[in-house]
């Protein structure tokens, strides 16, 4: 049977995470068919239908869809599921909060942020924050299952053509109301995404001194990380913490600057493809993760970072 | 208004997690137990409404074996009211989690049911919301603010992209993200105190609902070990090496 990808979209674009959520429901069936629930999402459900993969899309509109409650999606998805024997979508805030609902209403236990496609039935997932790994075969028949968008490359988004069907909205669930979304605005990238995150710890001494971690990242157009002990210390908000207890990052670089590498530090950032770890204490656990470590102390080895790297001109964006 | 806070017994979130050498799962004999972090503060959250006046009762619920109830008697020295501890064995997984906190539901009646939005065991991430599912309420995930208006909460939620806010009306589900609030200490009087509260203790099998598992875990490994990196002399080096040989700069 055919594999139902969860589209996630701002009615006018394709969510990113999207493109590799299609990738892994590929690997667990090439009939592909994906389902975009919004209000006048017209030119997102057609990007839908051009992504490799996507083999059939289902639009499903109404003004209530427009911010995508859980509550009014998950009817929508349950209607549908008699025709599939997956349902996916990513391990992200919006299908962490929205897959759960769906698997209970049709008795399936969940399978989390897979990072593999074992066999149709069987997948790879980190448990206790990436510090063991879980091979896990589900017995329901139908499989509900969210990914981890880093683990999948993401699909290609022209080529494909699939057709677009409208299905008939569900009911409004009327016992949520959407009050307000505040997006943080800023030119730097996402701590979840970006390509390279710098991160601080408790040896930036204040929180003034970020400004020193903050260059760095403006220089290498980088996320700004931070350990658990920094934001404790009030040196930086704790949206930036990274770690067991804050976000988990799969950078392709990541420079951890005056952080020691507590176990619930390395926990979020230890698959990063490249660590960098500057400190001055060679015995810091954190060299022990590091592809390369320098031993030093970081208020002269940071400016003479930015130095260096503003001799190179090949910075990419 | 009264409040349900499911608390999970997990492993220590200090605690260097170890693979059993055949696999079958992590060490956790002889290994430090504590309450699940954001179940702490979920109970933190409702003793506080609870202060403000504007909860009447809180309970605190664990799904575990029989040395859950020391989660179920940590959440009674920070300020519930009363325990109760359904006993299981084995692996139960979310779904069979929500369906026993859907019958501690119906018997207890509560206004508001609040828990942490994941165990930092499984990492599943799903239990509160298969919960508001079965019982059809409203789900506020991802709580890192709750105002309560009359029959009403409005919830801030930590989103990738920020911050939402949703207003739900109750009875309904909170699950709590760290940065809801601080959780206190239990202060020595108050963990005495807290031996004299009571914890009713049930056994899942008197709940009438099927727990067997559905995922079938074939084995547990470590992650892939990573190669073992090198010190660089200078900042110079490091960053040639980042750019010929690393090439990510």
């Amino acid at each position: 049977m055919s594999v139902l990808l969860i589209a996630e979209h701002n009615n006018k674009e394709l969510k990113p995470f999207t493109l590799n959520a299609a990738t892994a429901a590929s690997q667990i069936d090439n009939d592909v068919h994906a389902v975009i629930i919004g209000n006048k999402c017209d030119e997102a459900a057609k990007a839908l239908s051009k992504l490799e993969f996507v083999k059939k899309v289902i639009q499903v509109e109404a003004d209530y869809y427009e911010n995508f409650v859980a509550e009014n999606f998950a009817p929508v998805i349950v209607k549908l599921a008699d025709n599939y024997s997956h349902i996916i979508s990513s391990a992200n805030t919006f299908g962490k909060n929205l897959m759960p609902r769906i698997a209970a209403a049709i008795d399936t236990s969940q399978i989390s942020d897979i990072t593999k496609v074992i066999a149709p039935d069987t997948f790879l997932r980190p448990i206790y924050a990436g510090n063991a790994f879980a091979t896990v075969k589900s017995k329901d028949t139908k499989k509900c299952v969210t990914i981890r968008p880093t683990s999948f490359d993401a699909c290609e988004s022209s080529g494909g053509s699939a057709s677009i069907e409208k299905a008939e909205a569900s009911e409004e669930f009327s016992k949520t109301k959407f009050v307000k979304r505040e997006e943080v605005k800023s030119d730097r990238p996402e701590l979840g995404t970006a390509r390279v995150v710098v991160s601080g710890g408790r040896g930036m001494q204040s929180g003034d001194n970020f400004k020193l971690i903050i260059s760095l990242a403006d220089k290498l157009n980088a996320a700004i990380g931070a350990s658990r002990a920094a934001v404790d210390a009030g040196y930086i908000s704790n949206d930036h913490q990274v770690g067991q207890t804050g976000k988990v990052v799969v950078p392709d670089l990541y420079i951890a600057v005056g952080i020691s590498g507590a176990i619930q530090h390395l926990a979020g950032m230890k698959e990063s493809k490249v660590i960098v770890a500057i400190n001055k204490d060679g015995e810091a656990p954190i060299f022990s993760v590091a592809d390369y470590g320098l031993e030093a102390d970081l208020f002269e080895a940071v400016p003479q970072f930015l130095e260096e790297l503003n001799k190179l001109n090949t910075i990419q964006k | 208004m009264k409040i349900l806070v499911a608390v999970k017994r997990v492993i220590d979130y200090n605690v260097q997690i170890r693979v059993k050498e055949d696999n079958s799962g992590v060490v956790t004999d002889n290994v430090k137990m504590s309450t699940n972090p954001p179940d702490d503060n979920a109970i933190e959250e409702a003793v506080k409404i609870k202060e403000a006046g504007k909860a009447t009762e809180v309970v605190a619920v664990s799904i575990g074996e029989e040395k859950a109830q020391e989660t179920v008697r940590k959440a009674l020295a920070v300020g519930a009211d009363r325990g109760i501890l359904v006993k299981t064995e084995g692996v139960v997984e979310p779904l069979s989690v929500s369906k026993l906190l859907q019958k501690i539901v119906e018997k207890e009646k509560p206004d508001l049911v609040f828990m942490g939005k994941q165990a930092i065991d499984d990492d599943c991430n799903q239990t509160g919301q298969m919960l508001s599912a079965l019982l059809n309420w409203p789900q506020a995930t991802f709580a890192s603010k709750i105002d309560i208006k009359d029959d009403k909460l409005e919830v801030t939620r930590e989103i990738d992209e920020g911050l939402e806010t949703i207003e739900i009306n109750v009875p309904a589900i909170v699950t709590c993200d760290l940065r809801l609030n601080e959780p206190r200490y239990a202060s020595l009087p108050n963990i005495m105190k807290a031996k004299k509260k009571s914890i009713e203790q049930l056994n899942a099998s008197d709940l009438g609902v099927d727990i067997s598992p559905r995922i079938e875990q074939i084995k547990v490994e470590e992650p892939p070990k990573r190669k073992a990196g090198i010190k660089v002399a200078s900042v110079s080096e490091l960053v040639h090496k980042l750019k010929n040989e690393a090439k990510v700069i």
